[in-house]
Parts: C-alpha cells; structure tokens; sequence
C-alpha cells in the first residue's frame, strides 16, 4: 500500500509514466513475472505471447489447477496512474486471469495487456476447459478475440448485436433496441 | 441488420449461438465438450468421433428456454439419438440487462441495489462481495466493527438456509414429487419472513452495505431466528423421511448426472457440486473470511458426484448453516453495526439536527457518494452456489470503474453438456436441477 500512496501524489496526466512505481521499489518477480501486491494479493503481469505456457506451468507445477474467472478492462477513460510494474506497457485492454490452488489455499491474478489495434488474446481453453463460457463473455463484451478457442460467439448478447456494451466508448443507455426480426430497429 | 435475419429466418438459420450441426461437428465439437475435460489426445477423440452416429440418426430438441425445469429462462439445445443425449449446448443470455455495464454508472453506496438483484435466490451474498471488495480497496476491511461482522454471517447463514430450501423445493417438483415443493417452499417462507423482519424486504434486501449494515437487528429478533430454527429442524427430518429412503426418488438421482473432481476442477466447478465429488472445499472453511474461522461447522462433502449427493450436501448444508446461526447467537457482540467513519457511512439521523458536518456528509455521501482510491481487487465468498467473486477496479472517484461478478452458476452451467452427455433425457431434468442455476446471475 505504502508505494501507492506514494505515487499518488504525482501528475494525473502521466498515465504511462512509470517511474514512480519503480523508483519506489526494485522489480520484484515471481514465477519469472513481474509481480504486484494489492494488500495480501499478488498479480503477476505476464506478456501476452507467454501467457499460456505460464498458466500451464502454474497448474502442472505449482498447483494452481483452477481457473476460477477470466475478465477484462476497459482502460479507456481510465484517469488515474495505472500502477503497473516497470517494463509492463499499459494497454487499453486488460484480460484478468484469477487462477486458484487448492494446495496452497493462495489466490493468484495475472492481468495480461492487450492493444487496441490488436485487440487478441491465446485462450486458456487447452488448460483449462472451464474458461470457454468465460472467454466467450470477455469476447462478447470487448470485443478480444481468443485465438485457440473453439467456440468464440457472442454469449449474453444478441449474435447480431453491433459493438462491445462494456467497452468505455460504448454508451449507457440511448442505445437503440436491437432485436431479431425487428424490420424499423429505431 | 435487418437484412441478416429476414434472410436468416428463410434459410432457418439458427445462429451462431446454437448447436452446431453435426456434420460440420464432428471431432472439433468433441474435442471442446468432452476431450479436453477429460484431457484425451487428438486421435483419442477423432477415434471416439467415428463411432458417433451420423447427423440422419439424430435429432435436436430444445429444451427451454420457456421449460418449467429450467429455473428461469435456460435454453438447452439437445442432440438426441432415440432417448440418449449426445450433445448439448447451454444457450443463456436471455436475462441479460447489463448490470456490469449499470455498476459503473452507481456510486459505491446505490452499488448494492444493483448487484442484490443478480442471484436472486440468496442476494445477501451479492451485497456482501461488493462491501468486502468495497472495502478492501477503501483500507478499512480490519476496521469493520465485529458486530457488524458477524450480522453479515447471520444473515448469510440465513439467506443459505432459504436458498438451499428453495433448491429441495424445486428439485422435488422438477422430478414430480409436489409435496415436496409445498415443503420446501413452505419452510422457505419462514426464513424469508424472518429476512423481511430484519431488513425490511423478503428479497433484494440492499442491508449489507460498504462499511457494515444498514441498521441493527430490530427488537425481537432472537425469538424470531430462535422460532425459525426451532421450526426447520423437525421439518428437514420429514424431508429425510419424505424423500432421502424413497426407492422411486433414489432411483431417479443417483449414479444421475457423474461427475468427477478431476472434471469439475477443469471446468472450474464450485460450490455443492464440487463438494458432491468428494473435494471438501468451501471458501468458508479454506479460505476465511468474516468470523468463519471462529465457529464449528463441517464441509459436507458427497463421494459419487451424482445428482443424489448434490440433492444430500444441500440437505445437510441447512443444517450446518441452522448450527452455525445458533453459535452467532451466543457470539454476537455488542458495538457498533456499521463503521463509525463519517467519509463512508452517513451520520445517525438525530445528528443532522444539531451538527452542520453531519449534515454536510449527510448530504455528500447520498449526493456524489465517497470517493475509493484507485486499485483493483477481488474478493471471493462461498454462496449457496458455489464461488461467488467480485473482481473490482477503481480509479479514484465515486464509482467503481469496472465491476465484474464472478457468478458460480455461470460456470456451472458450462458442465451440463459434461453431465448430461450419454444420459437419456428424462434425466436431463434431474441434472439441471440439481446444478440449481440461478440465472439471473449467469446472465447478469
């Protein structure tokens, strides 16, 4: 917490600048990840081309064999300094893994970037099958393809629903009704 | 737009959402339904593919989304070959109202309301992942007072023993047995209007709020909870009675519906149904939070992973729950219900009167709400489903900036094509209900 507080007292409009999370404290890593801690949670920061082969290695040998949820962010409108460890780029997308051992009894987070101009993802599905519903929510509500995944199609929406509701440049409300079949959709 | 599905209705196309049709099925299909759960090779499941049956043989039956069964609106396309079903596809989304995308928009105090309303069936634990991630990332999760504490537990403890009611009820009209939905629902009336006492609603009860309660327990209150326990206790043994011996309901759930702890870990599975499969894993227990560590209670676990042991930890989980709300009546303490910071919770209302501060927070904190400093966090507590999550990111104002709720039926829903594959239909019945999904929060 100490080294939050610190760096919240710099510049609001250095989003990418990270200094300050790193004259704070030496690069710490875990599982040969940069690693962050919110309270008694560790985050690990992986890059995205390695995220498989790491989730894979956590659950054969480590013992994290569950994969408890996959999410994502939407870091569009995002006014406050991104605390990321130094040589992590900040990217508007950000998939959330939380993987779970049942050994240890220990949570562990890996918040992967993701560009805007790139918006893909490798998916989880070959380690770990529970993740298909889950990316497919992500995909359905960001738009971020995962490539490897055998069923990618849009899950709570509409399949001819237009754009990605939890994106920040998607609005609340004044959204036109879109339904099947509808001939005059306002 | 429109184009698309005029078209579409002509060639009766049934979207991508659907079950894919078999011919262009085939091993791929298998592979994401059943090889990668049981971690089979390629060849293993190309090798399987050739013995499936040809798509003349076969024919889709939807199940839902309007079925009595399918607690709620749940669609399941089903691949039948005579009785047997091959494969399924759980199609959702039909409750789907963007509360996430609504989340972002409600301060952290309205944030209650919001997410009470997405597991319908036990709401209270909606309401209390929020606070505790609420609160993690205000700081002030060790300064909660301990009464406050452990009226949450009470009141989850309560809201579990009616959720799992609600599951018996159910799962004895989804397999023709109606006294027992009388029952249950019955029972379940007690405890909701016992909820209704205490926070003023039988559902959706916005009581447990960032920084404690919404108020104290109401005078009366131990007669009431005493007088509900008191109740239960003799009606779970006629339920026993009713239906745990009964040849004709053994006949229809056990050795229904397997499946085992190495599947339910890949799938991510949770809650009763992973505890039916002999893991005895219960946030409460493993991971503690609140005052769970201070009171005597067992994880019920199951040792076949069928329908019956599923049906038979929910039993017994009522009663561990009515034990563990007997011990939060001894251990209550006195104190304070909610956490006396005057940044997150409103001053008392005699205050206004005499103190413009208290007038002014009054005001600012049902106005703008309180400001939560930037951080992201997830929390996790056990509900009656399983994992209930709260992922939360903040970026320093009012609102949180992305709230996501991870909701155990969502992924337990993901099994029925595991559990259902190679039982016959009459039998999906007893499956979907013994995952008790609630789908308000699968769709959210």
């Amino acid at each position: 917490m100490s080294d939050i507080e610190a760096t919240s007292g710099f510049d609001e409009e250095s989003l990418a600048d990270e200094t300050g999370a790193a004259a704070t404290s030496e690069p710490e890593t875990r599982f040969g990840q940069p690693v962050t801690r919110v309270r008694n949670q560790h985050v690990l920061h992986p890059p995205r081309d390695g995220l498989v082969d790491l989730v894979r290695r956590l659950r054969d040998d480590e013992a994290f064999h569950v994969c408890v949820d996959v999410t994502a962010v939407d870091y569009l409108a995002y006014d406050a300094p991104r605390h990321l460890p130094p040589g992590v780029e900040p990217e508007r997308f950000e998939v959330v893994v939380g993987l779970l051992s049942h050994e240890t009894r220990e949570r562990l987070r890996l918040r992967v970037q993701v560009p805007a101009d790139d918006a893909t993802c490798p998916s989880l599905f070959d380690v770990h099958p529970g993740t298909e519903a889950l990316e497919r929510e992500v995909y359905d509500m960001y738009g971020i393809e995962f490539t490897g995944h055998p069923d990618l199609t849009r899950i709570l929406m509409p399949e001819d629903w237009d754009g990605f509701p939890l994106r920040k440049d998607h609005p609340v409300g004044a959204i036109p009704v879109q339904f099947k079949g509808v001939q005059n959709a306002r | 737009m429109t184009t698309l599905s005029t078209d579409a209705t002509a060639r009766t196309y049934e979207g991508s959402q659907e079950l894919t049709p078999r011919k262009g099925a085939g091993a791929a299909e298998l592979m994401r339904e059943v090889g990668s759960v049981l971690r089979m090779s390629e060849a293993e499941v190309a090798a399987m593919a050739d013995e499936e049956p040809s798509e003349d043989q076969t024919m889709i039956l939807n199940m839902g989304p309007q079925h009595p069964s399918t607690h709620g609106v749940l669609r399941l396309m089903l691949e039948l070959e005579g009785e047997t079903v091959l494969r399924c596809k759980p199609v959702i989304g039909y409750l789907h109202t963007g509360m996430e995308k609504t989340g972002e928009t409600l301060t952290y105090l309205q944030g209650p309301t919001n997410v009470t309303r997405m597991d319908y069936a036990s709401p209270l634990f909606n309401e209390l992942v929020f606070s505790l991630a609420t609160e993690m990332l205000l700081g002030i999760d060790e300064d909660i007072p301990p009464r406050a504490q452990w009226i949450r537990m009470l009141l989850c403890e309560l809201n579990r023993m009616s959720s799992h009611l609600l599951f018996l009820a159910t799962n004895g009209l989804d397999l023709g047995a109606v006294s027992m939905m009388l029952f249950g629902w019955r029972e379940r009336e007690e405890t909701l209007r016992l909820l209704e006492m205490i926070t003023g609603l039988r559902m959706n009860h916005n009581f447990i709020r960032p920084g404690g309660v919404a108020a104290d327990l109401p005078d009366g209150w131990r007669d009431g909870v005493l007088r509900v326990l008191d109740l239960c206790a003799p009606r779970l043994d006629e339920y026993d009675e009713l239906l745990t011996g009964q040849p004709i309901y053994r006949a229809r759930l056990q050795g229904v519906g397997v499946i085992t702890a190495d599947e339910a870990i890949a799938l991510g599975v949770t809650g009763p149904i992973l505890r039916s499969t002999g893991l005895p894993w219960d946030l409460r227990k493993d991971i503690p939070y609140l005052f769970y560590d201070q009171v005597e209670f067992a994880a019920v676990v199951g040792s076949y992973g069928d329908a019956f042991d599923r049906y038979a930890i929910r039993l017994n989980e009522v009663r561990e729950s009515m034990a563990i709300v007997r011990q939060i009546l001894d251990a209550l303490p006195a104190g304070d219900y909610r956490i006396q910071d005057r940044k997150v919770t409103p001053p008392p209302r005699a205050r206004i009167d005499e103190s413009m501060e208290a007038l002014i927070h009054h005001f600012k904190i049902f106005t703008e709400g309180f400001k939560v400093p930037e951080g992201e966090v997830y929390c996790a507590v056990e509900s009656p489903r399983g994992e209930l999550g709260c992922y939360m990111v903040s970026d320093g104002s009012a609102a949180p900036y992305r709230l996501h709720i991870r909701g155990p039926s969502f992924v337990n829903v993901q099994a029925l094509p595991h559990m259902l594959r190679g039982g016959i239909i009459a039998d999906a019945v007893a499956v979907i209900s013994s995952v008790d999904p609630i789908m308000g929060e699968v769709d959210r």
